[in-house]
């Protein structure tokens, strides 16, 4: 019997406002206790709610970027049940009419073993705006629990997909490809560890070849994509091993442990709360105009899809280094400025997807942190093409360049690395070379295509690297035959 | 003194015929002697009482008064006011401080007005006796053994007993209009969204309104001045231009249509008290009004539709109220869930655990669509009707209340027959329409009391002025509005 996973996904994004959804309080992440919680914040008596503003943009931004239906009124509800960090008794969130409908994001889902890489199009239900709770403190106070309500109103856009994954691969594309576009476009920053992303995955299981939906199960906030991929993949097996063992699967909410690398049943459906949604009388229904999306439209920036076309018409890119170009915003204006500045657009995207990134991560920065700049870059590319230096000496300058040894050129010269393109004294060194290896002319004569190389291999040695290869190469033919 | 208008009291203080201290300490002499017996008052402190009214006499003295700077007032504790205990009528917010002031405690301090004392009032304003409330009934200054009315009781026995110049309160069924009929005074209530609900503490948010509770039309007027406008706090605030409400107060009556709605004169309606109103009726003919026969079909399902809405709005607002970060905190607990179920169970008196019930209850999954959605469609429909009603007259009058006030008691095991009380009132409330309650004589009861009578004068939307107007000229032909009650007559006058 063959089985296949369901996979869907509720993303909440903590909107990269300057204050909070329904109050002026600072949600800064990481102040003392309470000292963002106003009195809005605490759910004083008597205290109302105001939009922030902001928060719709950012809204409008994704619905946009995702091609979906922005809802021209929406409404926003209350969903009551009872906890500590929840100081109002509920939450205003959105629930039968959200700010932004169907859409959808196209995803890449890299190759794994024998399986090649491919496209896919997830889906996208609804998002909708909410304010988050506040937090729990365990521990900071003997004998009690503390409450800290600094993220309490924090502005949240939730992102249902749906169920359209087939595997743990596609879920973690699909939510690397959404972290990437709401950081794109500016309205989270993405922060994973602070919980700025945060990700609830609805697994299920069924036969494939069927079509109605087994029993889901909810892993809930998975915050690294590593622990998505574990935690997808132990509770598949976990729901696959239970039906074939002949048990059910019951409606769950699950947690995911990465120490033992196990989901655990948090909650069961029956425990549930009933949320008893009810539009919230203190907000008026959030009204979007043409004219609202037309404003937050000038102001956003050209969309990874269309910027990923561009590159791949303007600068003859695949559609691999396309993409991978366009997974960040700094990535793809890096790649464009040194492209712009004079080098050679696929040497470009090798160089900074290669060299560059490599050193990038090992220094665990990002690419508005890198010590080289895509001028200092495009200089370096230049100087290959225009075979002043070879590859290898190349890798040299980067690593200088890297420890702001100074300019490209300074560089090349300091350190002697310019290569020797005058045919003239190539050629004064060939002829030393094939006076001093007899022997292995006498094997190329006869047919060994090995000799050749060595030959090269003697004349780049004895210009101490200097020579350009491709004119010894070119020399060495013409002396040869 | 006590017994002059708001008009001649400011013109009294600006002119420095009495100071703002001697005016509030007349009060506060008043609220000394009658309040341990009338109990409208739940906070007081006249320290700051005083010192605001010292500030307001430098404020005049300096030339930069306002109409009402120096004139003492008094708040429902409904209101938060910074530094003042704030409770609601509720044991849970007994212990509440606000920090913060409500958009209409700001207002008044803006106009320079000075805060006498929190009044008394039903728990979180459910109720129509102040029976609820935790701090005791309140007496209604007419007939201590009866009730003043609610749930703005305490700010009516205290306008009814001139223990201040006049006070707010506000409506969300009737908790303006009903108590200024039963202790006799002038109460108005807005159009939804005229004066801001910022730190007013929530019942039923889209129908709570704070409004005026005074002795006159013009009072009220000058109030209205000092309350109305637009905040941004509140997301359900109108903006709109400022309004001077006392602009058409004296405008003739000649051609006004009022509609009469016939459900509002049949079954239900204390005899006594629609000879009342019939006679103002006549009074208005006199002053050139037209009556139109009009009918509010579905004025019956209003108390229906209310005790869904209601009570749902009220069991999510009242949510906040769980002993984690302020107001009552049961002493012991086990755990979680048991401090909420003690601190709650403590901390609310049975009418509101009574709404909250109901709320919840109609919020539930299966029982959503059923209750809260139907009662919503139907809500629709009552606004309907006055739209309809609109179109043939300018005013609705009728009665505020179907009795006189009622003994206390009488009514507290009958949730039923206390709801009632809201039959005339609820439906504009559930429109959103401006409502106000005028004194219109004095009803016999059944034990041979002489009891006040409160006409209805309901508007259409934002027709504040006008409703205002249509008061004012009938109490410049009528004083019923200039009555006292004997048991609170300052001895010289007795």
């Amino acid at each position: 019997m063959e089985w296949e996973v369901v996979i869907g996904l509720e993303t909440h994004t903590q909107l990269k406002t300057n204050t909070k959804i329904f109050s002026g309080a600072s949600i800064k992440y990481g102040a003392e206790p309470n000292t963002q919680a106003c009195e809005v914040s605490i759910a004083l008596p008597g205290v109302l709610p105001v939009l922030n503003k902001e928060a719709v943009h950012c809204a409008i931004k994704f619905g946009l970027a995702i091609n979906a239906h922005i809802a021209p009124r929406s409404v926003f509800a209350r969903k009551n049940y009872f906890y500590p960090d929840l100081p109002k008794g509920y939450q205003i969130s959105q629930f039968e009419l959200p700010v932004v409908g169907k859409g959808a994001v196209t995803i890449q889902v890299p190759a794994v073993g024998k399986n090649a890489a491919y496209e896919k199009v997830v889906n996208i239900t609804r998002a909708h705006l909410e304010e988050d709770a506040g937090k729990s403190v365990h521990g900071a106070v003997d004998d009690m629990s503390g409450i800290d309500l600094n993220r309490a109103g924090t502005p949240l856009l939730e992102i249902v997909t749906e169920p359209d994954m087939r595997s743990a691969a596609e879920a973690v594309a699909y939510a690397k490809k959404l972290h990437e576009l709401v950081q794109w476009i500016g309205i989270c920053d993405g922060n994973m560890q602070e919980g700025s992303f945060r990700c609830d995955v609805n697994v299920s299981v069924r036969q494939k070849g069927t079509e109605k939906l087994g029993t889901r199960r909810e892993i809930k906030n998975l915050n690294s994509f590593k622990f998505m991929q574990q935690a997808i993949e132990y509770e598949t097996r976990w729901q696959i091993e239970t039906l074939e063992d002949g048990g059910t699967i019951q409606q769950a909410t699950v947690l995911f442990n990465p120490d033992t690398g196990e989901t655990r049943s948090m909650r069961s459906k029956e425990e549930a709360n009933d949320y008893r949604y009810f539009p919230d009388p203190d907000l008026l229904p959030l009204v979007i105009s043409e004219a609202d999306k037309a404003a937050v439209k000038a102001t956003m920036p050209e969309l990874p899809e269309a910027m990923k076309a561009r590159f791949e018409a303007h600068y003859a890119l695949s559609a691999y280094d396309a993409s991978a170009l366009t997974t960040s915003r700094e990535l793809a204006g890096y790649f464009v400025a040194t492209a712009d500045a004079g080098a050679d657009a696929k040497q470009s995207a090798n160089w900074i997807m290669g060299a560059l990134a490599a050193k990038l991560n090992a220094a665990d920065i990002g690419i508005s942190e890198s010590p080289i700049n895509a001028q200092q870059l495009a200089q370096l590319l230049k100087r290959i093409s225009d075979n002043t230096i070879s590859n290898n000496a190349a890798k040299q300058v980067f690593e200088a360049l890297w420890n702001a040894e100074g300019d490209v050129d300074g560089i090349i010269a300091t350190k002697g690395l310019k290569q020797e393109s005058d045919s003239g004294a190539i050629e004064a060194i060939i002829d030393e070379v094939l006076a001093a290896n007899p022997a292995m002319v006498e094997e190329f004569k006869a047919g060994k295509e090995k000799a050749f190389n060595a030959l090269v291999g003697q004349a780049m040695k004895a210009s101490k690297g200097k020579a350009n290869p491709a004119q010894v190469n070119e020399l060495l033919k013409k002396k040869l035959s | 003194m006590i017994n002059s208008s708001l008009k001649q009291l400011g013109d009294l203080l600006q002119t420095k015929k009495i100071s703002s201290v001697e005016l509030t300490q007349t009060f506060l002499n008043r609220i000394q002697q009658y309040n341990p017996s009338i109990n409208a008052y739940i906070a007081l402190d006249e320290a700051r009482t005083i010192a605001q009214a010292k500030a307001a006499d430098e404020r005049i003295a300096s030339g930069n008064a306002m109409p009402l700077t120096g004139v003492p007032f008094a708040q429902k504790d409904i209101f938060c006011a910074k530094g003042w205990q704030t409770t609601c009528g509720s044991k849970m917010l007994a212990n509440f401080i606000a920090p913060y002031d409500a958009h209409v405690i700001t207002q008044f301090d803006t106009a320079g007005a000075v805060n006498l004392g929190k009044t008394n009032m039903d728990e979180f304003a459910m109720g129509s006796s102040n029976e609820t409330s935790y701090f005791g009934g309140v007496k209604n200054p007419w007939s201590f053994d009866r009730v003043p009315g609610g749930s703005s009781g305490g700010s009516a026995a205290a306008v009814a007993a001139r223990l201040c110049a006049a006070a707010t309160g506000t409506d969300t069924g009737g908790s303006i209009r009903q108590p200024a009929s039963l202790c006799g005074f002038t109460g108005l209530k807005p159009t939804y969204g005229v004066v801001s609900r910022f730190g007013m503490i929530a019942f039923a948010s889209s129908l709570d309104q704070a409004g005026p509770m005074a002795k006159s039309a013009e009072d009220c007027a000058l109030m209205m001045n000092v309350m109305a406008g637009f905040d941004e706090r509140d997301s359900t605030s109108l903006n709109r231009e400022k309004e001077d409400y006392t602009r058409d107060l004296n405008k003739p009556l000649q051609g006004l249509k009022v509609g009469l709605p016939k459900e509002y004169f049949s079954e239900g309606l204390d005899t006594n008290v629609g000879k009342v109103i019939e006679a103002a009726i006549a009074e208005y003919k006199k002053l050139g009004a037209e009556i139109v026969d009009i009918s509010l079909p579905n004025t019956g399902l209003s108390i229906p539709v209310y005790y869904v809405l209601a009570p749902a709005e009220a069991s999510s607002n009242l949510s906040r109220y769980d002993g984690v970060r302020y107001g009552h905190r049961a002493a012991e607990y086990t755990d979680l869930m048991d401090m909420y179920n003690k601190s709650r169970a403590e901390g609310f008196g049975a009418e509101v655990k009574r709404r909250i019930l109901i709320g919840t209850y109609v919020l539930s999954a299966g029982y959503y669509d059923a209750y809260y959605l139907k009662a919503q469609q139907i809500r629709r429909l009552i606004a309907q009707d006055f739209v309809e009603a609109f179109k043939q007259c300018d005013v609705i009058m009728g009665p505020a209340a179907p009795s006189t006030a009622f003994k206390a008691g009488e009514k507290v095991d009958d949730p039923v027959a206390m709801y009632l009380q809201d039959i005339y009132t609820i439906s504009t409330n559930l429109a959103g329409l401006p409502g106000m309650s005028v004194p219109a004589g004095f009803a016999q009861s059944d034990d041979g009391v002489s009891l006040p009578v409160g006409l209805q004068i309901i508007g259409n939307y934002f027709d504040e002025a006008r409703m205002l107007n249509v008061a004012h000229k009938y109490q410049q032909v009528t004083d019923w509005h200039e009555r006292m009650p004997e048991l609170v007559l300052p001895k010289e006058a007795k």
